[in-house]
């Protein structure tokens, strides 16, 4: 190795793997076992990253999901952003490089930044960058802080999947807490998930040097994980990391290395009978002058580095603890070869056992360190005497501090479970669940090994009911902490979240501004923020928080903990969700016939596939559009009405629920015949309209509009259940049991008779607004006379097996007769020549059936239905209404859809819009529908439509039908 | 995602559900009551902090509309349906 920082034997790295990858553009190599992080130290690395306000030098400071310091944008086909490099699997041909330094790592121009920090605290973007807006300033200002940029292109091969998962006992976590928890619960016979965030099992005993049973400790994960392998009951999985708890004991477990070479990553949405969080600790920094200078790192990092990477971050180092879990990193340092300088402990008397691991080190204790020297790199520490006086100065490359250990209570206080501050252990644990959740091991404040195996056991053993089982003997450093929120007598930056930048002097200033509640704190500072979710550093400001107002830590308290604990891909929140296969496309069975012609398919209402017109050579939608119109005024044209929506009701009360549901009369229909309708919600507004043909006694069959169908089939269901519970009422939903062609146009009749039908299709026989029963072209069919073309039309209904057979009848009958297929576009020229009303144009939140011109559907008969006392209610109130109403443009041209109307074409409030505006092929010119404030008075007059720019376009008023008004053709 | 006791098809994920809403009191008569209280009766909804009854239609599942009451804090079920209304 270049540096000559990797050691030559031990740890969990195979050196006969070795991994070429590159940093910033410049070559390296690692081994098989690595992460970034370790092969970047043991190559020398020390500057891997500038910060993210005033763009300092930064270092590695972790080695795993807590480190906040050093992000990296990987490339190629792993493009991915803000990947801390610690938690980067090391593989062939890797590359990455560090975010947040344009141009270069080492000359950064953003570092004036730093020159200019005084002038950047806490809230400087807020007070600096509002006038006139901030938008104007986020743009440079993004892009100079910047973060990496999410990758440009989905990953080339492979896909995300999410799936449901149910479990007995799910175990977030297999360290030595969560393995003996697994064994207990699968031993017991329970239905295990074990889900663990690194690439093997063993959690803290990976970095450790421990025994348990007095054998490597290692041995006993191993001889665990292959019992549980063993196990048909348990479902162990590494790479995977639990990170979000939500209600009812659901949780989402993403795995990022399934065993499935197409699977880029995989979600469980687990539900479990109960959880335990065995998730560990994570060490808290010190705080003080410059503790970001790279070579300061965490104790825990600097033991994870030596023992499980075999690489020494440095070449002498110098601890600073609270505590004395930093010891025994100090003895592995010494170990491995390391010049361990010093250990300065703020404590006044360090406990003998602790003492004896370093034999022949330097134990500095009740000092402090209150400055680490040097640039873009670590050159030195300055300890004095907590009561301050001369410094003395200590040259090294490693800083190992140590401010104590913080349980991993993040899952835990995600389920809403509550935390005590404990004064023993200077920190927050886990105190009342508020689900069935347990937690376990180091986090739940059991920091010795013994005592976490322990944990686990209990844990596991209280949900089975079963007795704990025989812990092993494994010994260890009994853990003793006095707390050291801040070094109070320090010179320089201290940082309490270094990937914010965020320092004590700026929680102060928020506490002086009167941010004082730690949810303002964080936010006005955004300490705790970003990828980290300040990890390493919450505490830390909970305790300079607690000092500065002269609070106990649990009057502080810390902020909520949210969901996911560390980033996770969207796509692994979408799984297979995306474009089509999250909401796919509903065909009718002549959707390939349709292709065939060369139709131009629109998404109709409720992801209906439909066409929206035919063009032909060298047309555009205009021109086909109007070739389509005059088959259906002059000739005759065929659409596939399939996809209304359509219900048949059947029992001896839908009479009166039909009533209910309805504005108009449906009861007094006859067997035989149908009535248009409109549907109102009980506060008034027009909720659907459609068709309602009464089949015999008790059976009807009703059509509601295509985008409606299913919220108006729960209406009805709530209606049903929940109102009239005793009333025989059955709905049916036979949308796709029937397709239907409706041919309509002054020549449909011909058409009919070539097809070849049963049915007596004289008007007398059968009138329009009534259906028969019969065959049609040799297939039963139902036969409806509705029409909302306005022409005379047959809705031939078939079952769908019949569709393409009648669809290729009818082409060929037709042909004779110039039938042509119609789209939507020409059937919305039509019912607009017509003035059929659309829900989405001329129904908004505000029409009632009388702007319509409807009234006569709002029943006097009836004494109550949906609606009815709503719209009397507000039509007693004297203001002005917008009435529907026919505009024909003067001069002839087109308006967009939405123009208001104004007063004289004035810039003032507006009386009303364009709804409608299309060329109609019986008058040869534009014509359109709106709606007016007094409209229905105003026929003759002429409006002024003031389109945007203030160009304005008169329009005479006219009754909403252009075309027919008697409605001859249609009954003919 | 919660889970929710049907009385037809047992406990279902939220995702098979769609939400009906708060139970409101029962519809006043419309040829009686005041505009006001009509009024009253259309706009205002249950909203509390704390158990709600509220309304859910099984559309995903067997199409029953259930009522429970849902603690809006916490999410717990404090009281399921045992007849579907
Ligand atoms: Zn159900």
């Amino acid at each position: 190795m270049t540096a000559g920082n990797r050691l030559a034997t031990g740890g969990r790295i195979d050196r006969s793997r070795p991994l070429n990858f590159t940093f910033n553009g410049k070559p390296y190599t690692g081994f098989q076992g690595d992460t970034l992080a370790s092969a970047l130290l043991a190559n020398g690395v020390r500057l891997t990253a500038r910060s993210f306000k005033y763009h300092r030098p930064r270092g590695i400071v972790g080695a795993g999901v807590e480190e906040p310091a050093t992000l990296v944008e990987l490339m190629g086909a792993d493009a991915s952003g803000n990947r801390p490099a610690t938690t980067v699997p090391l593989t062939e041909g890797l590359a990455a490089k560090a975010v947040n330094c344009w141009p270069s790592l080492e000359f950064d121009v953003g570092a004036v930044n730093q020159l200019a920090s005084r002038f950047i605290p806490a809230g400087f973007y807020y007070k600096t960058f509002k006038w006139p807006n901030w938008h104007l300033y986020e743009r440079p200002i993004r892009k100079a802080a910047g973060l990496a940029a999410a990758p440009s292109e989905p990953p080339a091969t492979g896909h995300y999947e999410t799936r449901y998962g149910h479990c007995d006992v799910l175990i977030a976590g297999a360290g030595p807490a969560g393995l003996m928890a697994a064994l207990t619960a699968a031993r017991a016979g329970l239905r295990v998930m074990i889900a663990d965030e690194g690439c093997e099992a063993g959690g803290s005993l990976l970095s450790r040097r421990l025994t348990i049973g007095g054998a490597d400790a290692m041995n006993w994960v191993a001889q665990a994980v292959a019992e549980l392998a063993a196990l048909p009951n348990v479902t162990h999985l590494q790479n995977a990391t639990v990170w979000g708890y939500r209600e009812h004991n659901y949780l989402m477990v993403t795995e990022r290395a399934p065993a499935n070479p197409s699977l880029l990553e995989r979600t469980w949405r687990m539900r479990a009978g109960h959880v335990i969080t065995a998730t560990g600790a994570i060490e808290r920094g010190l705080v003080f002058g410059n503790n970001d200078r790279p070579g300061v790192m965490l104790a825990s990092a600097v033991q994870t580095y030596v023992n499980r990477y075999g690489v020494t971050p440095g070449k002498r180092a110098v601890i600073f603890t609270n505590n004395t879990s930093a010891y025994a990193v100090a003895a592995n340092l010494a170990a491995a070869g390391v010049e361990v300088r010093a250990i300065v402990d703020s404590r006044d008397s360090v406990p003998d056992d602790a003492r004896a691991m370093v034999p022949g080190i330097e134990i500095m204790a009740g000092k402090l360190v209150t400055e680490a020297q040097g640039a873009r790199q670590l050159r030195g520490v300055a300890v004095a005497a907590k009561t301050g006086g001369s410094a003395r100065i200590i040259s090294c490359d490693l800083l190992a501090m140590s401010g104590g250990w913080n349980p991993t209570v993040h899952l835990w206080s995600q389920s809403r479970s509550t935390l005590r501050y404990d004064e023993p252990l200077a920190t927050f644990l886990p105190d009342t669940p508020a689900q069935a959740v347990s937690a376990a091991g180091a986090a739940n404040g059991a920091l010795t090994l013994q005592d976490a195996l322990r944990s686990g056991a209990e844990a596991a053993a209280q949900i089975t009911g079963a007795q704990s089982p025989e812990i092993p003997d494994a010994p260890d450093l009994l853990y003793d902490i006095e707390p050291l929120w801040r070094v109070e007598t320090t010179k320089g930056r201290a940082f309490l979240d270094l990937q914010n930048d965020v320092t004590v002097d700026d929680i102060h200033l928020a506490l002086r501004e009167g941010y004082s509640n730690v949810e303002h704190v964080k936010r006005y500072t955004t300490g705790g923020m970003g990828f980290d979710q300040g990890k390493t550093g919450n505490i830390n400001i909970i305790g300079t928080v607690a000092l500065a107002q002269g609070l106990a830590m649990e009057q502080v308290g810390t902020t909520t903990f949210r969901a996911p604990y560390t980033p996770v891909s969207f796509g692994a929140i979408g799984g297979l969700r995306e474009e089509t296969v999250a909401l796919p496309y509903r065909h009718t069975p002549i959707t390939d016939w349709n292709l065939a012609q060369g139709a131009f398919m629109y998404e109709a209402g409720a992801r209906w596939r439909r066409p929206g017109y035919f063009p032909r050579a060298g047309e555009g939608l205009q021109e086909a559009t109007n070739r389509e119109c005059r088959a259906v005024r002059f000739g005759v044209g065929v659409y596939d009405g399939s996809p209304l929506g359509t219900f048949e009701l059947k029992g001896r009360d839908v009479g009166r629920f039909l009533d209910y549901l309805y504005s108009n009369v449906m009861s007094s229909l006859k067997p035989g015949h149908g009535r248009y309708g409109l549907m109102l919600s009980d506060d008034g507004l027009i909720m659907d309209d459609g068709v309602c043909f009464r089949l015999d006694e008790h059976r009807w069959i009703i059509s509601t509009s295509t985008g409606h169908a299913d919220a108006i089939n729960g209406y009805m269901e709530e209606m049903l259940q929940t109102r009239f519970p005793g009333w025989n009422v059955f709905i049916t939903t036979v949308t796709s049991q029937w397709n239907n062609a409706t041919i309509c146009g002054p020549k449909a009749r011909e058409v009919m008779a070539a097809l070849g039908t049963d049915i007596d299709l004289s008007p007398e026989s059968f009138p329009f607004m009534s259906y028969r029963d019969g065959t049609v072209a040799g297939l039963p069919a139902r036969v409806v006379r509705v029409s909302f073309t306005g022409e005379l039309s047959f809705e031939v209904n078939v079952a769908p097996r019949h569709m393409r057979d009648l669809w290729a009848k009818v082409m060929e009958a037709g042909q004779p007769f110039g039938i042509l297929p119609v789209g939507s576009e020409a059937s919305h020229v039509l019912r607009v020549e017509k003035g059929f009303l659309s829900l989405g144009h001329e129904v908004d939140g505000t029409v009632d059936a009388y702007d319509l011109g409807m009234g006569w559907a709002m029943s006097k008969k009836k004494p109550d239905y949906l609606g009815k006392r709503a719209v009397q209610i507000r039509r007693e109130g004297a203001a002005p209404r917008r009435e529907l109403v026919g505009v024909i443009p003067e001069p002839d041209r087109q308006i967009p859809e939405g123009a208001p109307l104004t007063p004289g074409g004035r810039k003032e409030r507006t009386e009303g819009f364009v709804t409608a505006c299309v060329w109609s092929v019986v008058h040869e010119k534009w014509v359109g529908l709106a709606l007016l404030e007094d409209g229905h008075a105003r026929h003759g007059e002429t409006a002024h439509v003031r389109l945007k720019g203030g160009e304005v376009i008169p329009v005479r008023v006219t009754a909403p039908c252009h075309y027919d008004p008697d409605g001859e053709k249609l009954r003919s | 995602m919660m889970q929710i006791p049907c009385p037809f098809c047992g406990p279902r994920n939220e995702s098979e559900f769609s939400f009906g809403g708060p139970v409101k009191p029962p519809r006043p008569d419309p040829l009686t009551v005041s505009d006001e209280d009509w009024t009253a009766w259309l706009t205002q909804v249950p909203n509390p902090l704390g158990p709600v009854q509220e309304q859910w239609w099984h559309v995903r599942g067997c199409g029953t509309w259930l009522s429970i009451w849902r603690d809006t804090r916490t999410h717990e079920i404090v009281e399921a349906p045992d007849d579907g209304r």
